[in-house]
Parts: structure tokens; C-alpha cells; sequence
């Protein structure tokens, strides 16, 4: 015989999961693949709308913060400033709505048909990475433009941030998905949560404006990685590979809750829709 | 032979709060907290230390099970009785409370067809994505693309968008997907009820041939008594979650329809389960003869009523009664409404009767479903299923089969005007 499958009432995570993730990587492959298809099917637009979101957020950001409201960017141009922040904080934010949404959203499927649910967040955030390409490009146009040449560390460092990112928005992700199952209307609230999660973020402003008080910000991993990717950028500062250290454990614990959540609720997740 | 499902003491619980499919929504769950911080706190602490029953509901119990390697097997039971609950577990999209299930060879559930057709994507890529989703390789695809294509049947939309798609072309295509699955083990639930007569002889007749290739084992629920007896050798019949019969086909689907023919000529609904919704409920139905008598079962050449009794609840609406009638094996008879009348919409009870003539329904076994619905625009208010169930038999001393002394074949069996003659 093949193969053999066994039912069982089930645990919360084995180690099993991870080889049967393995095993799936093709489906993953084919939902990333549909929702970039479906997204830059008319490619004009959908390149356009993944530039116009933080381009827009820039302009409005540098216009009423920057000009307006003199906020200071650590002596680099305020459009580049925020749009650099902006990058990363649209990556994140977009992958951890997606990731709140990935059970609720697909419920069509997961009543269907069996697969690792862990495929669904996943692949809706290895989506936003394309984004995150395409967006990435106004920030070279922006270097050009304010003649910035970025320390080559950057194209070491950027992997290592682009990972703390996504671990991080699959950790909150995992754990806001499981209470939307429960509660349904957590979907209406996360907008705004998201929305808040930017002011406590040093995007429109740098993190050195809080004085004494920003190890607080620190709390936030997301500090820690807009902060490193604009040291990287502008040389205005060393990089704080301590931070960094200290956001990946975060973002790390924070996945681990992520998953401990949403495989618990996962379990009962197709009897209650 | 080997075996191919082995299922040992499967038990599924549900808590009736999950069970009946709601939610709670937090902002209720934060405003009873601010109002009874107490008493909320109490029932934690009860909860906690187990004095509250929660209450239960086992949609499945006890179920052992063994099939064989290339075993076809039909799985039927009434609404309820777990047979979604089975195949769910089986197709692991649940997990079971108690026991352990071991199936050997590939896995494929087909719940539905279609699952995860996304809209916007065309028929080529939908092959791919469904086939993806429903357990193939890329590889697999691709070798079977072809095939796919063919059986299908929609070769020259193949690059539309399947939004585009009629709805018949959509079911073809999805159908034409799964039917390419090769599993050991095929699991499929009642999507067969999808798609017009054509599509569902063909996708029947797939479903015959994939059984009788090499050893593959397949799962079968349905309502379709007719269905399962051409497919099936062996069936399970369920009942409130266990298995009342399992054996040969002809032998369990008999034992089943006797058993909803002794459900009754008469039924009535009590207060807090009538169904219906907030337009219009039923409260009692029963089958009369002229004299408007309840009657225990017809005769073919007596005039039947099935008469309903239901409650018009809120204005604004014209309800049409309307009465379908079954045979045991899920094939739809006919149907038959009230003509559309204003004073249908009036608020309180109804009592409506539906006469069928003398000498129409052969005889055998009837269902009736009763449907209380407004048309414009279309909304269900009431369907029961089953709500009747009753049978028509021959009169012995009034017999109208002369010398033909044997059932006479058909649903209905009308006496029509004949002219012969000879010349």
C-alpha cells in the first residue's frame, strides 16, 4: 500500500505539520499564484495600484507633515524619509490584514476540501512581497532623484528585515484570524487597529522624536526594522543590530502565540461556519 | 482483499452553540460583561470548575466500519441522521472527538464541485488551481489536461473567464476536474444533484465507470435511492449518528423507505419548532379523503387531499402554498400551487388542500414536501421535507387491473381515454 492516512482527534501542533506543510508547497505555490494573477491580470492596473497606495500615502504625508508641519526626518529629505518607512509599513499592514482574514475568508474552501490551513496565510503574505517589489521601485526613483547612495549593507540587511516583517505579520495575523472566527466582528475593528498601529510606528516620524521615551517604540518590532532599513539607506545612523536581535525574538514569540491560536482554532473552525 | 477504510469507534461531539453554526460577536460578549460583571464572572467560575453542562450533541457515535479495496459503497439516512459529518471526517476537514480513522491509498473528497473556481481567472487556470486544491501535482495536470478539456466539453471558452461561463458550463468544467482525480479512495457527497439531466447522466455514468477501474474504492451519499442502487453494491444506512444497517444495497434501501412510510399521514407541529420563518409557519399537515377525514393510507381510485394548515404572521406578503410530491427514491413526481390570490396575504391561519384526482398516483409509496413561498421576488418561508408520507394501494374488490395482474409500471398511473376500433 502508498500511503496510509490516519484520523485522529487531534492535537494542537506536532511536529507532523511542518513535513505535511512541506508536502502541500505546491498548492501554496498555486494560491500565491492566483492572487497575483488575479490581482495584475490587467497589469496596468494593478502595477499602478500597487505604486499609486504608498505613493499617494507619501505625497500626503510629506505635504502635511513635512512641509506643513515641519516634522524633522533626521536631515534626509521628508518624501524619501516617509516613503522608506511607508514601504515597509504598507508590507506589513497589508500582509497582516490578509493574514487576519486568511480563515474567515476562505471558508468556501476549508469546508471543502483538506489541506494545511497554514498554506492560506502564508501564501497571502508571500503575495504582498510582490507589492513590496513593485513599490520598492519609486524608492530607487526617489534615490536617484535626491542623489542618495545607500551603504551596500543594505542588500544584506533587507532579507533579514523582510523576514522580521513577515514574521511578524503572520504571528499578529495568526492570532487576529483565530478571534475573528470567534468574533465575527473583529473584522470591522481591525482597520482602525491598523490605522493606530502606524502612529505608534516611527513611519512619519523618527523614532528619535520620542526621546527618552523610545524604548517604548522599541516594544514595536516594526521599529526596530523601519529604523535599520533607513540607517542602511541614508548612513545617518549605525545600525542597531541589538534592536534588530531583539525584534526577531519578539516577532519570533509572537509567531509562536500566532500559531498556538490559530491551530486551535482551526480545529473547529469548519463546524462553525 | 485488503482493507482499504478502517473506522474504529468514531465519535463527533458538538456543543450546541457551535452546532447551530452562530457566532457571538464580541461587542456582545463586552456589553453582558459591563452589565453583569458578576454574574458573568460566576458563570466563568462555574464553567470553569465544570458545574455547568454544556450541552451535547453527538452527531456521530459509535461508528465501526471496515471497507474493503474496490468496495462501492452508498451511504443514505434522513436529514441530520450524520451523513455529512461522516464524510467530513473522513475528508479530514473535521476531526473526529473520539476514535480513529485509517484509510490507505490517495485521499480525494469531492464535497462539491468547483471548490475554490475563482471568477475572475479562466477555464485553463481553474483547471489548475481546482485540480490543485482538490490533491493533484502540477505533473498530473498536466498529463490529464487534455482529457479534462474533452469531457468538459467547453474546449473554444477555455481561455474566457469562467464569470463568463453559464452555469452549466461552470459545473461541466469543475465536474470535469475531479472526475480526473484517480484517488484509491473517493469520497463524494450529494454533487450529483447540480446540472442538468445530460450532466448528471454522464457524470453518473463517470462515476460507474471510475468504480469499475482497478480497485478504487468510493464513498456515495445521496437522497437518490436510484443513484445509489445503480452504483452502489453495499450501503449504510445512518440514523442519529449511528448505523442502523449496513449491508446490500436492495436490502438497506428497502428497510429505509419502509421506515419513512410509517412516519405518518398526519403530523403537527408544536409551538417553538413549527417551521418556518417570520412570514408564515406550519402548524399541521395531514392526507384526507373527500369527506375530509384523515386517512391512514389512499386507494388508486380515491380522490386524496393533502391538507396543510399554516399561519400568515406579518403582512406585506402573498404566500403561495405549494405541495411537492416525491417518490421514496428522491424523484420529484410533481408539484402543485395555489393560484396567486390576494387574500393569500392575509394575516392569520390557512387552511389549504390539495386534491389529487382518483386513478393518477400508481400505487406505492408517496413524500410530500410543503413549500410556503412568495414569488415576486422569490422567497422560501416554509419547506418541510417529508413532511408527509403516505401510500397509495391498489383496491383489491375495485381493481382496476383486470387481467393484467401486476404492477403496472410508472410514477402515475392515470386512466386516460382510449378509442380503438376496427375497421
Amino acid at each position: 500500500m502508498s500511503k496510509i492516512t490516519l484520523i485522529k482527534p487531534k492535537k494542537t501542533f506536532s511536529f507532523e505539520d511542518i513535513k505535511e506543510l512541506w508536502k502541500y508547497r505546491e498548492l501554496a505555490y498555486f494560491f500565491v499564484w492566483r492572487d497575483i494573477k488575479v490581482k495584475y491580470k490587467q497589469t496596468f492596473v494593478g502595477i499602478s495600484w500597487a505604486i499609486f497606495q504608498p505613493f499617494v500615502a507619501m505625497v500626503v504625508f510629506s505635504v502635511f507633515f513635512g512641509t506643513l508641519a515641519k516634522m524633522p526626518s533626521d536631515g534626509i529629505p521628508y518624501p524619501i524619509f516617509v516613503y522608506s518607512g511607508l514601504l515597509f509599513w504598507q508590507f506589513f499592514s497589508s500582509a497582516l490584514s490578509e493574514t487576519s482574514n486568511s480563515l474567515v475568508g476562505n471558508a468556501g474552501i476549508i469546508t471543502k476540501v483538506y489541506f494545511p490551513r497554514l498554506i492560506l496565510p502564508i501564501s497571502g503574505v508571500v503575495t504582498k512581497f510582490v507589492d513590496f517589489g513593485i513599490a520598492s521601485l519609486i524608492l530607487v526613483g526617489l534615490m536617484f532623484y535626491y542623489n542618495i547612495t545607500p551603504s551596500p549593507i543594505i542588500l544584506l540587511i533587507l532579507p533579514l528585515l523582510l523576514l522580521i516583517t513577515f514574521i511578524a505579520a503572520m504571528g499578529g495575523g495568526l492570532f487576529l484570524a483565530s478571534i475573528n472566527v470567534k468574533y465575527r466582528d473583529v473584522r470591522y475593528v481591525l482597520p482602525y487597529f491598523i490605522q493606530m498601529l502606524l502612529f505608534v510606528t516611527p513611519v512619519i516620524y523618527p523614532a528619535s522624536i520620542a526621546g527618552k521615551w523610545s524604548f517604548l517604540l522599541a516594544l514595536n518590532p516594526m521599529t526596530g526594522v523601519i529604523k535599520a532599513s533607513r540607517a542602511a539607506l541614508f548612513g545617518t545612523e549605525p545600525i542597531n543590530w541589538e534592536l534588530l536581535g531583539i525584534s526577531l525574538i519578539a516577532v519570533l514569540i509572537l509567531l509562536a502565540i500566532g500559531i498556538i491560536f490559530f491551530k486551535k482554532t482551526e480545529r473547529y473552525f469548519a463546524d462553525i461556519v | 482483499m485488503t482493507n482499504s477504510i478502517e473506522i474504529k469507534n468514531i465519535g463527533k461531539k458538538y456543543n450546541i452553540t457551535h452546532q447551530r453554526g452562530s457566532y457571538v460577536s464580541l461587542r456582545d460578549v463586552i456589553t453582558n460583561i459591563l452589565k453583569n460583571p458578576f454574574k458573568h464572572a460566576k458563570h466563568k467560575a462555574k464553567q470553569i470548575l465544570g458545574k455547568i453542562e454544556n450541552e451535547e450533541f453527538w452527531a456521530l457515535k459509535d461508528i465501526n466500519l471496515t471497507i474493503k479495496k474496490g468496495e462501492i459503497i452508498g451511504i443514505i439516512g434522513a436529514n441530520g441522521a450524520g451523513k455529512s459529518t461522516l464524510l467530513k471526517l473522513l475528508s479530514r476537514i473535521t476531526p473526529p472527538t473520539t476514535g480513529e480513522i485509517k484509510l490507505s491509498g490517495r485521499v480525494a473528497s469531492l464535497l462539491e464541485v468547483g471548490t475554490g473556481f475563482h471568477p475572475e481567472l479562466t477555464g485553463r487556470e481553474n483547471i489548475f488551481l481546482n485540480g490543485a486544491i482538490l490533491g493533484m501535482t502540477k505533473k498530473e495536470i498536466v498529463e490529464r489536461f487534455d482529457d479534462i478539456v474533452e469531457f468538459s466539453g467547453v474546449k473554444q471558452f477555455l481561455d474566457t473567464p469562467v464569470k463568463r461561463y453559464s452555469s452549466g458550463m461552470y459545473v461541466r468544467l469543475a465536474f470535469a476536474v475531479a472526475a480526473h482525480m484517480e484517488p484509491d479512495i473517493l469520497i463524494v457527497d450529494e454533487v450529483l444533484a447540480v446540472g442538468d439531466a445530460e450532466f448528471q447522466k454522464k457524470s453518473l455514468g463517470k462515476l460507474d465507470e471510475v468504480s469499475k477501474s482497478e480497485g478504487r474504492t468510493i464513498l456515495f451519499v445521496s437522497h437518490n435511492m436510484a443513484a445509489i442502487q445503480k452504483l452502489c453494491k453495499k450501503t449504510i444506512l445512518l440514523e442519529k449518528g449511528r448505523i442502523e444497517m449496513f449491508g446490500d444495497t436492495e436490502k438497506v434501501v428497502d428497510h429505509y423507505v419502509t421506515k419513512i412510510g410509517s412516519r405518518g399521514t398526519e403530523m403537527r407541529w408544536e409551538k417553538n419548532e413549527t417551521p418556518g420563518d417570520d412570514v408564515a409557519i406550519l402548524h399541521s399537515a395531514r392526507i384526507i379523503n373527500e369527506n375530509r377525514d384523515k386517512i391512514p393510507f389512499a386507494t388508486a381510485n380515491q380522490k386524496i387531499g393533502v391538507e396543510f394548515v399554516y399561519e400568515v404572521l406579518k403582512d406585506g406578503y402573498i404566500p403561495i402554498p405549494n405541495i411537492h410530491i416525491f417518490t421514496p427514491t428522491g424523484e420529484r413526481a410533481f408539484m402543485s400551487h395555489e393560484e396567486y390570490d390576494k387574500k393569500l396575504g392575509a394575516v392569520g391561519k390557512h387552511r389549504t388542500t390539495m386534491w389529487i384526482p382518483e386513478n393518477l398516483l400508481n400505487d406505492g409509496t408517496y413524500v410530500a414536501q410543503i413549500v410556503v413561498s412568495t414569488m415576486k421576488p422569490l422567497r422560501i418561508h416554509l419547506s418541510q421535507q417529508e413532511a408527509l408520507v403516505f401510500s397509495v394501494v391498489e383496491d383489491i374488490m375495485n381493481s382496476q387491473k383486470n387481467d393484467f395482474n401486476q404492477k403496472v409500471p410508472g410514477v402515475v398511473r392515470p386512466r386516460l381515454k382510449w378509442e380503438t376500433v376496427q375497421f
